[in-house]
Order: structure tokens, then C-alpha cells, then sequence
């Protein structure tokens, strides 16, 4: 009977993990910056029916970036473990931190399951708080399950650390949805125009994705704006 | 892998949930636990009365809220309409229990459905939907687990209101103009088909509303009628282009005076 190879834990890390960077390298950015009336979340997406931002559940939405296929399989099953939860218990005890854990035990048993190939994906979890005397949630997933608290603003994808390193230097608290959105865009515009990007990217809002979880609506706090939308408040 | 194609395929909670949770899924039940349950006497709350009626905005959904157990009140604030979206909702009559639980796993589906998708399920294909959740109770109706919903909604397509009446086995029928079902169903229908008319007002559809809401108290047992004494009203929803509403608490309580003051001359 033929033994199978021995490969160290650490090389197994390290394969994996230049793996999946090639491909998050490459993949657009989104960031979620947090606004007078919840949190606001801002993509480079061309596409008018596809998106990667989404609603999971009263309070909470799901930003993706990476492998479309593949975020889409994670917000499926993000979903319906959220209205399994929502309908054992009640609605209110399906919290993101809850969902970020289910989904690091996604990503992370993917990972390193040696047999299958690892998600080239990066998650943000957000959520509204319920009350003003509580706080909005952002938590950021990586592709290898780990994940960690964000205050304020964040962003994944192949240059969140240039976009976090300008939110930086340009974020105030207490924006209104107009100034948020702006911010997102000028962060994005100067990613754009850094030198060196061949082909920049076109950012208006035609091109961009925009979703908002808005502590002020009903039960479900999610809304995705519309081009119409988006043009009365930048107006 | 995350998730079988065949299930993604379909947007269906429902199923997975019979499958992986069947605790979560009621109208499961074994049902030879049913007939015993029935045989040793034991009663389920049972609710009563259920009207839909289309009009010229769109389509008034309303029930009563008492529930009953055998001879007596089960309940007297127990809710019978249901939220399903925006443009839809449903009103159960029968076995409490079941019902709410139809109710509540509808409405679950119908926006499970339309946040995978990011659209909207047609109101047929919600009014499908619901059809098919009553045939595989079919077995526990047929030993007492009755459920008889109305489904009622605006269509956005058609920019019309639109009525579903059901029977136990699943059976859909849309309706033109209006419906009552329920233990006093059938005086509610008897009012509407003297007062109903196509094409009504919002303030006339009311009207009419609150009148077979009482005919239907003043003869069925199982109904009740506005409760004065605990500020009880029926619960009376309106579904228009711009989305479901509830008739305010203190617009019933007039409507229902200014009935009884027209009944007393």
C-alpha cells in the first residue's frame, strides 16, 4: 500500500495562502463606512442585477468580494441559516456576530480541507444597531476563516489597505448619507487616479453598488439604492 | 461544497427545512398522533372569521380575533392577517396552531425567495406557493388540522388587487370581486352580496367590510365582533400600488359606530 506524502501544516498554509491572495489581489474593492442613520456599503460593480452587496437579514448585510460563485454559495447558506435561527428562536437573536462564526467555520473548514480547493473570497459583515444606545457591527472575514472587529469604516478586496489608509486621513463621524456616499466615491476615484493603474476604473454612479442598512427603517433595515435613488441624494 | 445545485436552484426553504429541521415544521405531524388526539376529546384553538374584497386601489384583507376551543373563548386578541411583503398578505381560518404556523412560514419563504433572487416572486407564484404548502397538509386536514387561508394581493404587473380562496386539499381559486371563509364565512359572504359593488372607494370598501365583519358576529358564535369593553377591533389591512397598510384602530372603532348607529334608527 502506498503512503500518502507527508506535508508540513506550515507548507499547507503557505500554498493555500499565495493561492487565494492571486486572486483577492484582483478582485474589486468594497468598503462600509458608518453614517448619522447606520452603515453604508459602497462597491465597484458595473452590473445592474449581479451584486455584491446583499441582505441576510433584518439587521444585517453581507459584502463580498473574490470569486462570484463562491460568495454567492456563502450568502445562500448565510441566509438560510439566518431564517433557520430566526424561526428556532426569534428574530432578534440572529446577531452578525453569530453569522460571522458560521461563516468562519465556512471559510476556515474550506481551507484547510486539504482536498478541496480553498474559497478565494473576503467577507464584511454588517450590522445596524438596534437602538442608538447600542453600536453598529463590522466585522471583517478573511479567506483563510480568521476574522476581526472593524470601528467605523472598513474594506476588502486586492487594495483595502490604500482605501483604509485614505479613509484614514478623510473619515469624520456623524457623515449624512450624502457625504458618506461622496467619501466612497472620492476614495474610489483616488484609487483610480493613483499613478501607475492602467485602464482606471470609471467611477459614477452608474458604477458603482450601493446599499444601506438605515436604523430608521422597519424591520428590515436593508435598502439598495438605484441609480434615481443615488442621483436625489448626490444631488 | 457549500450547497447542492439542486437546492440552490430552487430558492426553497421549505423543503430543507422538512428535511433538516422537521421540529420546525408542524403540519409534519405524524398524523395517527392527531386521531388519538382528537378521539380523547382535547380541543385546538380554532380561528373564525376571514374576509378579502377587491376594490378600486387595490384589494382590504380583514378577520376577526377571536379564537375558539370547543364551546368557549380561546382567545380574544388572537391575530389572523398576516404581513407577506410589501404588495401581499393572508388571512387564516381553522385550527390556530397550524394556521399561524402556515402563516409564518409562508412569509419566511416568500422573503427567502426574494432575497435570493433580488426580485420579487409574482403573486401567482406566491398564490402557487401557498397551494402547494396545504396539499401535503392534506393528511392532517382530513383528521381535524384544518387550514382554509385567502390570499390577497396587489399585482404590479396587472396594477390590480387580486383575490386566492383555497380549499383543504390545496385547491387555488382567484376570485373577482370577494370572499369570506371561516366558521362565519358564510354570513360574511350573504352581507357582501348585497353591499358589494365593483370598483369602490376605499371609505365605501371599508364600509362594507365592517358590516359583514358584523353579520358574520351577530350570527356565527365563533365570531366575535368589536370588543368595547378591552378596546378589541378586527384587523382590516389595505393593499395598494404603494404597498400594505393596517386601518388605523381608532378609524375601525368609527366605522363599526357609525354602523351600529344606522342599525339602531
Amino acid at each position: 500500500m502506498a503512503s500518502p506524502y507527508y506535508v508540513s501544516p506550515e507548507q499547507v498554509v503557505q500554498d493555500r495562502s499565495e493561492f487565494v491572495q492571486k486572486g483577492i489581489e484582483k478582485a474589486r474593492e468594497v468598503i462600509v463606512l458608518e453614517y448619522q442613520d447606520g452603515l453604508a456599503v459602497v462597491a465597484e460593480n458595473p452590473l445592474t442585477t449581479v451584486f455584491k452587496v446583499s441582505e441576510i437579514y433584518d439587521r444585517i448585510a453581507f459584502a463580498a468580494t473574490g470569486l462570484y460563485r463562491e460568495y454567492e454559495a456563502l450568502r445562500y447558506v448565510g441566509i438560510r441559516d439566518a431564517e433557520v435561527k430566526g424561526l428556532t428562536y426569534t428574530r432578534e437573536d440572529v446577531t452578525a456576530k453569530w453569522l460571522t462564526n458560521v461563516y468562519s467555520q465556512y471559510i476556515g473548514g474550506n481551507f484547510w480541507q486539504v482536498e478541496s480547493k480553498p474559497l478565494e473570497v473576503e467577507l464584511l459583515i454588517c450590522e445596524v444597531k438596534e437602538n442608538p444606545s447600542l453600536q453598529n457591527r463590522i466585522y471583517h472575514l478573511s479567506f483563510d476563516g480568521t476574522f476581526w472587529e472593524e470601528d467605523k469604516y472598513a474594506a476588502v478586496g486586492g487594495r483595502a489597505d490604500s482605501i483604509v489608509q485614505f479613509l484614514d486621513d478623510t473619515y469624520s463621524e456623524n457623515l449624512d448619507l450624502k457625504s458618506a456616499v461622496e467619501l466612497a466615491i472620492k476614495t474610489f476615484e483616488s484609487l483610480e487616479t493613483e499613478s501607475g493603474v492602467e485602464e482606471p476604473y470609471e467611477v459614477n454612479t452608474e458604477t458603482v453598488e450601493i446599499a444601506i442598512l438605515d436604523v430608521n427603517r422597519g424591520r428590515r433595515k436593508f435598502r439598495r439604492l438605484s441609480d434615481t435613488d443615488l442621483n436625489e441624494i448626490l444631488a | 461544497m457549500l450547497i447542492e445545485p439542486s437546492r440552490y436552484s430552487t430558492s426553497n426553504l421549505l423543503g430543507f427545512l422538512k428535511s433538516e429541521h422537521p421540529d420546525l415544521v408542524k403540519f409534519d405531524l405524524d398524523p395517527s398522533l392527531v386521531s388519538d388526539w382528537r378521539n380523547n376529546g382535547l380541543d385546538a384553538l380554532e380561528g373564525t372569521t376571514i374576509i378579502a374584497a377587491v376594490y378600486e386601489e387595490g384589494v382590504v384583507i380583514a378577520g376577526d380575533r377571536q379564537a375558539t376551543a370547543g364551546f368557549q373563548v380561546g382567545e380574544r386578541r388572537i391575530q389572523k392577517v398576516f404581513d407577506i411583503d410589501e404588495h401581499s398578505a393572508i388571512a387564516v381560518a381553522g385550527v390556530a396552531s397550524i394556521c399561524i404556523e402556515m402563516a409564518k412560514l409562508f412569509q419566511v419563504q416568500v422573503e427567502f425567495y426574494e432575497k435570493i433572487e433580488g426580485a420579487f416572486l409574482s403573486l401567482e407564484g406566491k398564490a402557487n406557493y401557498l397551494s402547494n404548502m396545504l396539499k401535503s397538509n392534506l393528511q392532517l386536514a382530513i383528521q381535524g388540522l384544518i387550514v382554509i387561508p385567502l390570499f390577497a394581493g396587489y399585482d404590479l404587473k396587472r396594477k390590480c388587487g387580486h383575490i386566492y380562496k383555497y380549499d383543504i386539499a390545496g385547491g387555488r381559486y382567484e376570485q373577482e370581486s370577494y370572499d369570506a371563509e371561516g366558521s362565519g364565512g358564510k354570513d360574511a359572504r350573504s352581507s357582501l352580496k348585497k353591499l358589494y359593488r365593483p370598483d369602490m372607494s376605499r371609505e365605501d370598501i371599508l364600509k362594507v367590510i365592517v358590516a359583514a365583519l358584523w353579520d358574520a358576529a351577530d350570527e356565527d358564535l365563533g365570531t366575535a365582533g368589536p370588543d368595547l369593553l378591552r378596546n378589541i377591533f378586527p384587523i382590516i389591512k389595505t393593499i395598494t400600488h404603494s404597498g400594505i397598510k393596517d386601518v388605523e384602530e381608532s378609524e375601525i372603532k368609527d366605522l363599526f359606530a357609525d354602523l351600529f348607529e344606522k342599525l339602531s334608527k
